[in-house]
C-alpha cells in the first residue's frame, strides 16, 4: 500500500495530544496491556459493531474459503470473551502469564476517519505447559470516535502459521 | 527387538478394564508402536480431493514419517517416501504443488513422480549404472475407499475394506450427506501441536463422558443443546466396531427428535438449496432420513477421526508430542452448507477453537499425570456391567460409557503382541 496523507484524520476529543503516529502507538500499547492483563470487558469494548478479528492459517489465504485459526465477527468475539469469563475455559484456567512488545509501528493509510497501521508483536506466554514465544505481523484498521480509536479490523499473521502451533487461547 | 523394548512387554500392561500409565510415556513402547502399528496397519494418509489433477502432490505422513501423496503422471495415486535414495536428502521441501518430476537439491538426481530415477547429474561418473536400482522408496500398499487414501508399510495383510470392517458404514453414512456422494477437502488444515501421547487423543475422540465437563464453558455461553447429548439421560450410544475403530452414535437422539438437520443445529428452511439437492439425489424419503441421521462421530484406528462437521488426522511425533490436523468437511454440491461447515469449524477447533483448545489442555494434563507413579494404573471400567451386543454383533454401551476405550486397547494389545 502507498503511504498516503494521514494528517486529515480528526483528533478524538479527550485523546492525548501528539502526532497521529504517537496517538496510534498509545492505542496499540493500551490494547496490548488489556490483553496481557486479561481485561476482557475493556478489550471487547474496543471493537466496533462491524468488526473482524482474523488470525490466518497457512499464510495469506482467503478466510471465506479456507480455514483460519480465528475468523471472528463482532458476535463471535463476544462468544470468545464470554467463554473466557465463565472461569471454566480450562486452557485459560489458570490464565496464561503474558507480556508482549508492540513495535515497528507504521501508519499505512487513512480513509474517511479511519487509520490503517502495521506493527510487529512479540509475545512471551507462560502457562502450565511451559513457556511459549509467539511472533506476529499485525495489521489494524482503527476508526476515530469521540471516545478515541476503535478497532474495526485486526489481522494477526503469526510468522509460523503454516506449521503446527500450540494452543492459542489467550487474546492474541 | 532390543532388550529395552522386551523389558516393556505390553501384554502385562493392558487388562480388560485398566491400563498402565507406562503405555503413554515409555519411549521403548513408542518405538514398538511405530513398528507394530504405524508401519503395519492401514493408516489414513489423505483424500483424493487434495490432489485432484494429474501431477498434483501434497506432503502427508504415516506416523512421524513424511510421505508424498502423489497423483502421478500416469493418473495413479501413490505414496512416495520423501528421501533421495542417493545420500538421503529431503527430496521435496514444499508442502504441495504440481510437478511431474522431483529433483533432489543436493546432487540434482531427478525422479519421475512415479518414483523412477530418470537422470543422474554428470552421468559419466556412474559408468552406465542401472537407474532402476535407484528408485524412490514407496509405501508398498495404497488403497482408496470412497476418496479416503490409506497406506500400509506392510506388503501383505488384510485388505483395506476388511480392515475397516464396520467402520466402513460410518464413512458411507458421512458421504450420504453429500448430494453427490463425495467429499472435497479443500479448505486447508489447521495444525495443533500437543505435548501429549497420541493415545490420549485417540481415546478422547469417542469419549462421551468428558464433554459436559470439559466443554461446559462453551455450552453455557452459546445456549447449545449439544451438552444434553452427552448427559446421563441421552439415548446416544458408544460402539466398538472391532479393529480399534470406535463410534459415538448420536442417531438414537436425532431419530427421537425426528427433525431434518437438527444434528447441524439448523432446519431445511435455512438451507433450501441443500435440502432440494438431497431430495433430487436420494428421493424425498431417503433424503429426510439422511438429514435426520446426520454425519457420524467415528474414530478409525489409528488416526482418522470424523467429528460430524470436521475431519481430524492424528500424527504422533514423539512419545510426548502429537499434532492434530483438522479441516472442515466439505460436501460436493452443497456450497451454502459448506460455508456454514467452515464457519463452525473455525469457531470450534484448531489452536484457538472454543472446543479443541480445552481438549488439548486435558491431553497435556493427562500426559503430566501419567508421569506420576501412584496410582500406576488408569481405569476404564465405566459401563462394563451394561455392555451389550447390537444387532450386528458390535459391543455397545451408554453414551458416557468407556466401551470405545476398552475396544481400542483390546485391538492395541493384539497388535503389540503380534
Amino acid at each position: 500500500m502507498d503511504q498516503k496523507e494521514i494528517s486529515t484524520v480528526p483528533e478524538p476529543s479527550g485523546s492525548r495530544k501528539g502526532s497521529l503516529l504517537e496517538r496510534v502507538e498509545q492505542f496499540l500499547f493500551m490494547e496490548a496491556r488489556l490483553q496481557d492483563t486479561h481485561a476482557y470487558d475493556e478489550w471487547e469494548a474496543l471493537w466496533t459493531e462491524d468488526a473482524i478479528y482474523w488470525v490466518p492459517a497457512n499464510g495469506a489465504t482467503n478466510p471465506e474459503t479456507q480455514m483460519s485459526i480465528i475468523y471472528d465477527n463482532r458476535s463471535r468475539i463476544g462468544v470468545r470473551i464470554s467463554q473466557l469469563k465463565t472461569g471454566r475455559h480450562h486452557t485459560q484456567t489458570p490464565r496464561s502469564e503474558l507480556a508482549r512488545i508492540v513495535s515497528n509501528v507504521e501508519l499505512v493509510e487513512q480513509t474517511r476517519g479511519e487509520v490503517e497501521a502495521r506493527a510487529n508483536v512479540f509475545i512471551f506466554e507462560d502457562n502450565l505447559r511451559g513457556e511459549t514465544l509467539w511472533a506476529a505481523r499485525n495489521e489494524y484498521r482503527l476508526r476515530v470516535s469521540d471516545a478515541g480509536f476503535m478497532m474495526v479490523r485486526k489481522k494477526v499473521s503469526l510468522v509460523n502459521n503454516h506449521k503446527p502451533i500450540s494452543t492459542l487461547s489467550f487474546l492474541i | 527387538m532390543t532388550s529395552l523394548a522386551n523389558s516393556h512387554d505390553c501384554r502385562a500392561l493392558i487388562e480388560p478394564a485398566r491400563v498402565h500409565s507406562r503405555l503413554y510415556y515409555d519411549r521403548g513402547i513408542f518405538e514398538q508402536e511405530l513398528e507394530r502399528i504405524w508401519h503395519k496397519s492401514w493408516v489414513y494418509v489423505g483424500h483424493v480431493s487434495e490432489v485432484p489433477n494429474r501431477n498434483d502432490y501434497v506432503t502427508k505422513s504415516i506416523g512421524p514419517t513424511p510421505v508424498l501423496l502423489v497423483h502421478d503422471r500416469t493418473g495413479q495415486i501413490t505414496l512416495l517416501l520423501n528421501k533421495c535414495p542417493h545420500r538421503g536428502n529431503q527430496l521435496c521441501a514444499y508442502r504441495e504443488g504440481n510437478r511431474s518430476t522431483f529433483t533432489c537439491p543436493y546432487h540434482s538426481w531427478t525422479f519421475s513422480n512415479t518414483g523412477e530415477l530418470t537422470g543422474f547429474a554428470y552421468a559419466d561418473g556412474y559408468n552406465g549404472a542401472d537407474k532402476s536400482r535407484f528408485s524412490l522408496g514407496r509405501v508398498p500398499r495404497v488403497a482408496v475407499y470412497r476418496g479416503f487414501v490409506f497406506g500400509s508399510f506392510a506388503s501383505d495383510g488384510p485388505s483395506l475394506e476388511d480392515y475397516l470392517g464396520g467402520a466402513k458404514a460410518s464413512l458411507d453414512q458421512l458421504l450420504d450427506n453429500s448430494p453427490e456422494g463425495e467429499l472435497e477437502l479443500t479448505a486447508g488444515f489447521l495444525q495443533h501441536r500437543t505435548k501429549a501421547n497420541w493415545k490420549f487423543l485417540l481415546e478422547n475422540e469417542t469419549d462421551g463422558y468428558h464433554p459436559a465437563f470439559v466443554h461446559g464453558s462453551v455450552f453455557q455461553v452459546t445456549d447449545s443443546s449439544i451438552g444434553k447429548l452427552y448427559g446421563p439421560q441421552s439415548s446416544a450410544l458408544t460402539r466398538d466396531f472391532g479393529n480399534g475403530h470406535t463410534e459415538f452414535d448420536l442417531r438414537p437422539e436425532w431419530r427421537r427428535l425426528d427433525k431434518p438437520l437438527a444434528w447441524f443445529g439448523t432446519t431445511e428452511d435455512r438451507l433450501p438449496d441443500y435440502a432440494e439437492a438431497m431430495k433430487a439425489s436420494y428421493g424425498a424419503e431417503r433424503a429426510r432420513q439422511i438429514m435426520i441421521d446426520g454425519s457420524p462421530h467415528t474414530m478409525i484406528f489409528p488416526n482418522l477421526f470424523i467429528a460430524e462437521i470436521q475431519l481430524f488426522v492424528l500424527q504422533p511425533i514423539a512419545v510426548d508430542e502429537t499434532i492434530q490436523h483438522v479441516t472442515a468437511l466439505q460436501f460436493k454440491g452443497a456450497p451454502a452448507f459448506n460455508r456454514r461447515l467452515r464457519q463452525q469449524t473455525m469457531g470450534s477447533v484448531g489452536p484457538a477453537g472454543f472446543l479443541l483448545a480445552d481438549d488439548t489442555e486435558m491431553y497435556e494434563r493427562n500426559h503430566r499425570g501419567a508421569l506420576i507413579s501412584d496410582p500406576e494404573w488408569l481405569t476404564l471400567s465405566r459401563g462394563l456391567h451394561r455392555e451389550r451386543r447390537d444387532e450386528n454383533g458390535y459391543l455397545i454401551g451408554h453414551s458416557t460409557d468407556e466401551v470405545p476405550q476398552r475396544g481400542i486397547w483390546r485391538h492395541y494389545a493384539s497388535l503389540m503382541a503380534a
